[in-house]
């Protein structure tokens, strides 16, 4: 009886339903595994909510691997979550699956969330363009936890933050104070920004010109670069024009796409490393992370996915992993009450970067360390050995709680 | 010139007495020898009891968790990046053979008879159990993600195995050959250390700053002892080795980050003092009488020495690049 249950619930499962543009898949991190939930353990899903034509992962862009940008989609990641948790589960009587709610397009994202919301699918790992967060939060509303694994904006967990909305990823702020931190621990405080034009390069600088305030790091000058196909603009994207000047110890480079960034490195007028976008950067992961049980998590990563584990990736796996916290020692707990566990910060996550994680009570962000990295390795990791905080040395990473926008609670 | 050369003699007096002193604190008449694995070196170091280095031994890659053979004349070394138990003849000072294991093994213990190594493959998850007079993989047992402490009891029918990634403590059947027990305890569970009796296994929770005591009897967790230090936040203490006196009555834990070992009452399961070693204080061995600790310290690169009647470091040894585990032998 049991037997013929499993064959019917895994056939079930892996058949592909087409619910209009969009394509649902169910993944089991283990077929037997999946035979014994029938019997006797609570399921609970975990959706990773994405869009087909994302331009993030559009397969020329992908091939670029610019720093701190994705390198694949974040499925592996989030399948690999679900296997670490099952075996912590498997003692609690829960188990979790994985289901792919990914959008053809924009468009089609209304009816993917939906859809979701209809099938009382409680936990959501969203990687999302900017434009779409919006739309997936009033979606969303009380009905699930939320978990951001890729969006590094400052708003999303400032003004335009929700209750039931988690940042497993670092935000824009996190980085540039990890940057800060180590250019003042090294005395590299002078810096010459190499501002990018665009929207996204904007809030990049916005949120250094904030962390070089708060560590001391002073701008000596501020250069705007641009790829132009202007030839009177040609002196713009010039690596060795923008960078003649001799006063700076180090050029911060302020551009979030990385096309620029990756020709500056070895390629300045003056014998300057290159911070930000390229050269030195904070990273939320990297794939040579030798501490703290680094390699085992990268090459089970590599085994599953085929490729080296970026931040985005871990974000999604630590996503799982926080839900998985929270199901073995709360899952009876009503969503709300969930949320406001996390925002407790008394749930615990090992994101095998040294200290236990847990989530910030005014914005939903996950407190973490950091990784200054070369495209090679790993330099440092903030927070920098000596800066210190009155509660929390993590929090000396990002918003805390007293400059927090942020007005919402579960 | 002359004054100059009464204070060297001076001097080296001192050290000779220190030195002296050292020596009685760490082990009395008794020569005793202390092993350390380094793990970036690919040797075990070879000390004295008093710390002084004697030889070092080359063996296989990224060698970690050691234990002697039941007739002590061996070392088994648990070798990460070449996946292989090596075996170090203490006589002529050399890795005399290997036995292959599954990918990268970190703890292991051995049977009562000494016959059979048990082996946490941290890449696999799994226990895997080797024969080794035979070299041959025995069995396999599949746990949580990232399994690390290995501990059979004495009478050789379970195996508990803690894993990092599941939180919890895997009870495994070694007759049966399954896990037929997972005990929930605190985060990231890394090492243990049995009471003298068996009634009592005491497993470090890395992230959750304690001890979980487990009883044997019941297969439950029945207290915790809790790390504070002064002007230290939890995040900071990282508990990792555990040793226990030949009495049972004192628990000594290394507590990571802190860089400090606790000293704990066992019968209230109170902490009783703690004492400064290195950064990242990690593996951890007693003396035969039970007077020294010695604690390696894995990022500051040396072993620190303990007086544990005074609650003292008494001295701090090069121990090569990411020291271990120590082991003390006869």
């Amino acid at each position: 009886m049991r037997k013929a249950a499993c064959r019917r619930f895994s056939l079930g499962l892996s058949a592909e339903r087409p619910s209009g543009a969009s394509a649902w898949r169910f993944i089991l991190a283990s077929a037997l595994w999946a035979c014994v939930s029938v019997a006797q353990a609570a399921t609970h899903t975990v959706a990773l909510v994405s869009l087909q034509d994302d331009a993030r992962y559009q397969s020329r862009r992908l091939e670029r691997q610019y720093p701190g940008h994705p390198a694949g989609r974040l499925v592996q990641a989030v399948q690999l979550g679900v296997s670490d948790a099952e075996v912590g589960l498997r003692a609690a009587g829960q188990t979790l699956k994985v289901l792919e709610a990914t959008a053809s397009s924009a468009a089609d994202l209304g009816k993917v969330l939906q859809q979701l919301k209809a099938d009382r699918v409680a936990y959501w790992v969203l990687d999302l363009p900017e434009a779409q967060w919006a739309q997936a939060l009033q979606a969303a509303g009380n009905s699930a936890l939320l978990f951001n694994a890729s969006a590094a904006s400052d708003a999303l967990r400032g003004s335009a933050c929700a209750a039931m909305l988690f940042h497993s990823y670092p935000s824009q702020a996190m980085f540039s104070d990890a940057l800060a931190q180590y250019l003042a621990a090294r005395t590299w405080r002078n810096a010459l920004v190499l501002q990018g034009p665009e929207v996204a390069d904007l809030r990049m600088g916005e949120a250094w010109q904030r962390a070089a305030k708060r560590y001391g790091i002073k701008t000596v000058d501020s250069k705007a670069f641009k790829l132009s196909g202007d030839p009177r603009e040609r002196d713009l994207a010039n690596p060795r024009l923008l960078t003649n000047d001799r006063q700076h110890d180090v050029v911060a480079v302020m551009d979030a796409d990385g096309e620029f960034a990756r020709t500056l490195p070895y390629a300045t007028q003056q014998p300057r490393p290159v911070v930000g976008a390229n050269g030195l950067v904070a990273l939320a992961w990297h794939p040579q992370w030798e501490r703290n049980g680094g390699p085992q998590v990268n090459r089970r990563f590599v085994r599953m996915a085929q490729r080296p584990m970026v931040g985005q990736d871990w974000a999604a796996w630590v996503a799982v992993k926080s839900v998985a916290a929270l199901l073995s020692e709360h899952g009876k707990a009503s969503l709300p009450e969930q949320a406001r566990l996390l925002r407790s910060g008394q749930v615990f996550v090992d994101g095998a970067k040294g200290p236990r994680l847990s989530y910030r009570s005014w914005d939903g962000q996950l407190r973490q360390p950091l990784f200054l990295s070369h495209v090679d390795g790993v330099v440092a990791t903030a927070p920098l050995d000596g800066v210190l905080h009155p509660v929390e040395v993590l929090d000396t990473l990002g918003v805390d709680e007293k400059e927090s926008a942020c007005k919402t609670k579960p | 010139m002359h004054s100059l050369q009464a204070s060297h003699a001076t001097a080296n007096r001192l050290r000779a007495l220190t030195a002296a002193l050292v020596l009685a604190f760490a082990g009395g008449a008794q020569a005793q020898s202390v092993y350390v694995s380094s793990e970036k070196d690919n040797k075990v170091m070879v000390f004295d009891a008093a710390g002084k280095l004697q030889s070092k031994i080359d063996v296989c890659k990224r060698p970690r968790h050691m234990m002697f053979s039941a007739d002590q004349t061996k070392i088994y070394v648990c070798c990460g990046d070449s996946n292989q138990l090596g075996v170090v003849d203490r006589a002529s000072g050399k890795m005399v053979d290997t036995v292959p294991l599954a990918d990268s093994p970190e703890i292991f213990d051995l049977s009562p008879d000494g016959k059979v190594a048990y082996v946490s493959i941290e890449d696999d998850s799994v226990l895997a159990a080797y024969d080794l007079a035979t070299k041959k993989p025995l069995f396999q047992v599949k746990t949580g993600g990232e399994p690390e402490g290995v501990l059979v009891t004495r009478d050789g029918k379970w195996a508990y195995v803690t894993s990092e990634e599941a939180n919890v403590v895997h009870v495994v059947d070694l007759s049966k050959k399954k896990i037929v027990k997972d005990i929930k305890v605190g985060n990231r569970p890394r090492r243990f250390a049995a009471s003298p009796d068996g009634s009592e296994i005491w497993v470090s929770n890395e992230l959750s700053a304690n001890v979980s005591v487990i009883d044997v009897k019941t297969q439950t967790v029945k207290g915790t002892v809790p790390f504070e230090i002064k002007g230290m936040r939890a995040n900071d203490i990282t508990p990792v080795g555990v040793v226990m006196t030949r009495d049972g009555k004192t628990a000594w834990v290394s507590l990571g980050r802190a860089n400090h070992v606790a000293e704990v009452d066992v019968a209230t399961r109170k902490v009783r003092r703690t004492v400064l070693a290195g950064k990242r204080a990690w593996g951890l061995a007693l003396s035969k009488d039970d007077k020294t600790l010695y604690v390696a310290n894995g990022l500051s690169d040396d072993m620190t020495l303990v007086d544990t009647q005074e609650g003292k470091a008494i001295r701090t040894v090069a121990s090569g690049r990411v020291p271990h585990t120590p082991l003390v032998g006869p």
